[in-house]
């Protein structure tokens, strides 16, 4: 990642007069910040120094985000790390680590980031045809300019290839540990205590990737960009409702998913908000006596290329 | 200006060892070398791994357990109490409300054993309902309240609130927050050290509170007070830090990290006990320092003593009273207050950030539920748990969430009232056993016409997977009887129950009808179980055949998040695809596909 790093990491070394040292570790819930986060309290610990270590759990199980604060020095007071104010930032996840990215120290913050992508299932909700996925759209580069020192690296596919994709979250440690002056033995100590026993080998194998990945400025994989449907709305929908065929049963009003049909005094289907229909066809495939039908009138454009 | 006080001397502690402990696994450390013989909570982020941590010390040692709720905790340690054992109930913020009605009597009667309540508040509502602060009910129930700064805090007060509940013959309350439980720092732990036992006092003039005895007892609690105000007065539990007397902060807790963070040299009063507060204590400070700044989260209880004594005080003028600080807040306050200058902390960075909210696990047991009373076109009372997460896009299938239990309750409002939608109350297994039962005997009783979803996933899912009267195993894992829910339903008069397994959507939707269509209290179980705890459930996934999927989005309403938009896209819309890691194979999605293109997916072949 030669235009995406500026200089090879410095090995920091926090000293009594210098203040605690701050690393932020982010995620999505079950992806492994907490153990990264554990492993790197450990080490600091043992290594003599004072460490904090935060974080707020109760909603992280269900695939929200998650993120740990670790603080060590000679004397720490704030468990949290203040806005601007981390030494690293590691990302286990991409659009978690943009999310935190205020956090970083603006001038040396260094910035690791796997580029794994996990979309929630709320970008992806809104049907009207062309619709973006609500996702970040940033490249590894133009986030790049943002920090003083950046890696984007494909940790998960390394772990994969290494055969456990869980071992993504020790890439990444593998990863940290250069921007630390702590003994390679050490790291490995740690992370083989916290890592469960059949699994030690792959895991020191994937924190030395992580860490001669770095050491060696790699360039990252190749940014692979989201692709979003065509952007432009290509069809406007309408509806075709057969007033004698339908038995009001209430099926298509109950189901559609923004609630833009209702029965009218007669007790027949009708669009009661058209601006909210975005012809997705259901009410059109749902209704047991066929009375719906939906036309997607190209306006501009013809159909999107599948891919 | 008055000389300004020496601080005072730490805690004493007879320290064997450092261990990286959380707040939470402090308190329960502390409790243990206090020698508690009895432990009681209900779960609650972010309180519930005090219990789980002293179910990990020597059965021997102590009982430990879950309870139905926080009340039947408390009495549970307040019966302990009363036998002379060292006992403590632990519960989140707002398990004091529902402990409450004990807690306000039990403050009259006193201790024997020395009975300590760990409460944990939520600055922030980072998982809760609300953010009360729970040193109001001390001030109303004269009770003292201890506040830890750190992890090696937490032990120490945890072990001195016994001490202190003994010697004043009072409850004691030790405050967390969400900070304090889920920092871990290194901690100085001790040894077990179990008081001699007292036997239980039969005094009924302090034990059976009638009026007579009540009205007796209500003074000794005043005098108490004042005697508590005497002892927090000189404790080095409070801690006079002078340095420049230019200006002075009085803070406690979790905000006192923030204060040495900001500013390390300034003058501070550290009150460690933050209920009640000693006039005197107050008033020395005060009179040292030239400007008063008080730094506290939540409510304005220091701000307030300190004003009402007639000092010029700056609280909630500069720090919020809503909300969690942090160094950035504290900060922020003394910038505006003009003893900080403003930083300009910037990398210019301003992304459209994802929203990434806490969902329903994929295939988790909740989400058909929540399509069939969407699909029945009902009012529907929500409860507190996992189901609560039904509120959001996709499923949208609830209109209301109270308190731990109020579904019922607000149906049996709500069809009162008139409401002309069909009303179902959708309510998990261990809220129901919390609070619920009463709400659904109400329902009989009154006649309400309601359907009861009763959502049991047989766990206490929300808050991490915690056993309860229904799953058949006690905190420690051990067998236990199980409560059986058609039974017990059937017991208070409900004619209409059934049993539903809502992977089962067609079953489901179809029994959710009936029960709507049943006129009085109808209750349908959906016995599923939830798919993490107490054992992760992976079963084969499905797999879209994409080139068939007419990007209909019909199995994107279910909001599962192994269903993910594919590159592919059919008239502008994205195709589907199923995230095998992620997809435990529920097939619920393939159940709502309009086009059957959802399939159990081959097996790969290493
Ligand atoms: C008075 C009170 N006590 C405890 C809690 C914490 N809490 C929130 S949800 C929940 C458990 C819900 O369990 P259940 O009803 O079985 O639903 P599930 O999460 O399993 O779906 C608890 C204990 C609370 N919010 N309020
Ligand atoms: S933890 Fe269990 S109950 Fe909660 S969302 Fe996941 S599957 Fe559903
Ligand atoms: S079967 Fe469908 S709905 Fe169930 S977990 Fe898998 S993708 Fe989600």
């Amino acid at each position: 990642m030669s235009e995406t790093s500026i200089d090879a990491a410095p090995a920091v070394a926090p000293s009594a007069a210098k203040p605690p040292f701050n690393v932020l570790i982010v995620g999505v819930g079950g992806q492994g910040v907490i153990m990264v986060s554990k492993v790197l309290a450990a080490l600091a610990q043992w290594r003599g120094f004072e460490v904090k270590q935060s974080e707020v759990h109760g909603m992280a199980k269900r695939g929200g985000s998650v993120f740990s604060h670790v603080r060590f020095g000679k004397r720490v007071w704030s468990p949290t790390i203040a806005k601007g104010e981390a030494d690293v930032l590691v990302a286990l996840e991409w659009a978690e680590g943009l999310r935190w990215l205020p956090f970083l120290k603006p001038d040396t913050g260094i910035f690791i980031c796997d580029t794994k992508r996990i979309v929630p299932p709320f970008a992806c909700l809104n049907r009207t045809p062309g619709a973006p996925m609500r996702y970040s759209r940033e490249t590894a580069d133009e986030v790049a300019s943002y920090v003083a020192e950046g890696y984007a690296i494909d940790a998960t596919t390394m772990a994969e290839e290494l055969g456990n994709e869980r071992a993504a979250n020790v890439v990444l440690l593998g990863a940290l540990s250069n921007a630390l002056d702590f003994p390679v033995a050490d790291w490995e100590t740690t992370v083989a205590d916290f890592v469960p026993k059949k699994t030690v080998a792959v895991n020191l194998e994937a924190f030395r990737l992580g860490r001669t990945w770095v050491a060696e400025a790699r360039a990252p994989a190749a940014d692979v960009p989201l692709v979003h449907a065509p952007v432009a709305a290509s069809y406007a929908p309408r509806l075709e409702i057969n007033a004698d065929w339908c038995k009001s049963c209430d099926i298509c009003v109950k189901l559609c998913p923004e609630r833009c049909l209702k029965l009218n005094a007669e007790r027949v289907a009708e669009l009661a908000a058209p601006e909210k229909c975005t012809g997705c066809r259901l009410c059109e495939w749902l209704c047991p006596d066929f009375a719906i039908r939906v036309h997607l009138d190209p306006q501009a454009g013809a159909e999107g290329t599948a891919r | 200006m008055h000389t300004p006080r020496p601080s005072t001397e730490p805690l004493p502690r007879d320290a064997k060892e450092f261990r990286p402990l959380t707040g939470n696994e402090a308190i329960a450390r502390g409790a243990w070398e206090a020698g508690v013989r009895v432990a009681a909570a209900y779960p609650g982020t972010p309180s519930t791994e005090i219990l789980e941590n002293l179910a990990t010390y020597p059965v021997e040692d102590l009982h430990a357990q879950w309870s139905t709720n926080e009340k039947v905790a408390l009495d549970v340690a307040i019966g302990a109490s009363f036998t002379g054992a060292r006992a403590l109930a632990s519960m989140k913020h707002v398990g004091l409300n529902v402990a409450a009605d004990a807690f306000m009597t039990a403050t009259y009667i006193g201790v024997n054993g020395g009975l300590v309540l760990t409460v944990c508040d939520d600055p922030g509502i980072h998982s809760s309902q609300n953010e009360q602060d729970s040193r109001l009910y001390a001030m109303l129930a004269s009770v003292p309240v201890l506040e830890p700064s750190d992890a090696q805090e937490a032990l120490d007060y945890t072990k001195l609130a016994f001490e202190i509940s003994e010697q004043f013959d009072t409850p004691v309350i030790v405050r967390g927050t969400t900070r304090l439980s889920h920092t871990r720092s290194p901690v100085a732990v001790g040894e077990r050290v179990v008081p001699p036992p007292r036997g239980f006092v039969e005094k009924p003039s302090k034990n059976v509170m009638i009026p007579a005895h009540a009205r007796a007892r209500h003074l000794v609690v005043l005098e108490r007070e004042e005697r508590l105000k005497e002892y927090f007065a000189t404790s080095p539990l409070n801690s006079c830090e002078i340095a420049d007397t230019s200006f002075g902060i009085v803070t406690a807790g979790t905000c006192y990290p923030y204060v040495r963070e900001v500013l390390p040299e300034a003058s501070v009063l550290k009150l460690g006990a933050s209920w009640p507060l000693s006039e005197k204590l107050l008033r020395d400070f005060c009179e040292t320092v030239d400007r008063i700044f008080v730094v506290e989260e939540l409510e304005p209880v220091i701000e307030k003593e300190i004003a009402a004594l007639g000092f010029a005080v700056s609280g909630k003028s500069l720090f919020p009273r809503a909300g969690e600080f942090s160094p950035e807040v504290v900060r922020a306050g003394f910038v505006k207050a003009g003893l900080l200058p403003p930083q300009p902390v910037s990398n210019g960075w301003t992304p459209e950030l994802v929203i990434r909210p806490p969902v329903l696990c994929a295939g988790c047991p909740h989400t058909s539920s929540f399509l069939a009373v969407r699909a029945a076109g009902a009012r529907v009372a929500g409860d507190i748990g996992c189901y609560t997460l039904g509120c959001l896009d996709p499923l949208r299938g609830l209109d209301t969430c109270v308190a731990m239990g109020s579904s019922i309750g607000n149906a049996i409002g709500m069809s009162k009232a008139g409401e002309t939608k069909p009303i179902v109350a959708t309510i998990g297994d261990s809220t129901f056993l919390h609070a619920g039962l009463p709400a659904l005997i109400d329902a009989v009783y009154n006649q309400a016409n309601i359907a009861v979803m009763l959502l049991d996933n047989h766990i206490t899912a929300m808050t991490g997977g915690q056993e309860h009267p229904g799953t058949g195993k006690t905190l420690r894992g051990e067998p236990a009887p199980q409560i059986d829910y058609a039974a017990l339903i059937r017991a208070i008069g409900v004619k209409w129950v059934r049993t539903v397994d809502s992977y089962d959507l067609a079953a489901t939707q179809q029994a959710l009808r009936e029960a709507i269509a049943y006129r009085g209290v109808a209750v349908l179980i959906s016995n599923r179980p939830c798919v993490l705890d107490p054992v992760k459930i992976k079963g084969p996934p499905l797999e879209i055949v994409t080139g068939q999927c007419t990007a209909c989005q019909s199995c994107m309403n279910l909001g599962c998040p192994a269903l993910t938009w594919s590159d592919q896209w059919f008239e502008g819309r994205h195709r589907v695809k199923i995230d095998p890691a992620l997809c435990i194979g529920c097939t619920l999605c393939a159940q709502v596909c309009t086009i059957d293109c959802i399939k159990i997916a081959a097996p790969v072949t290493p």
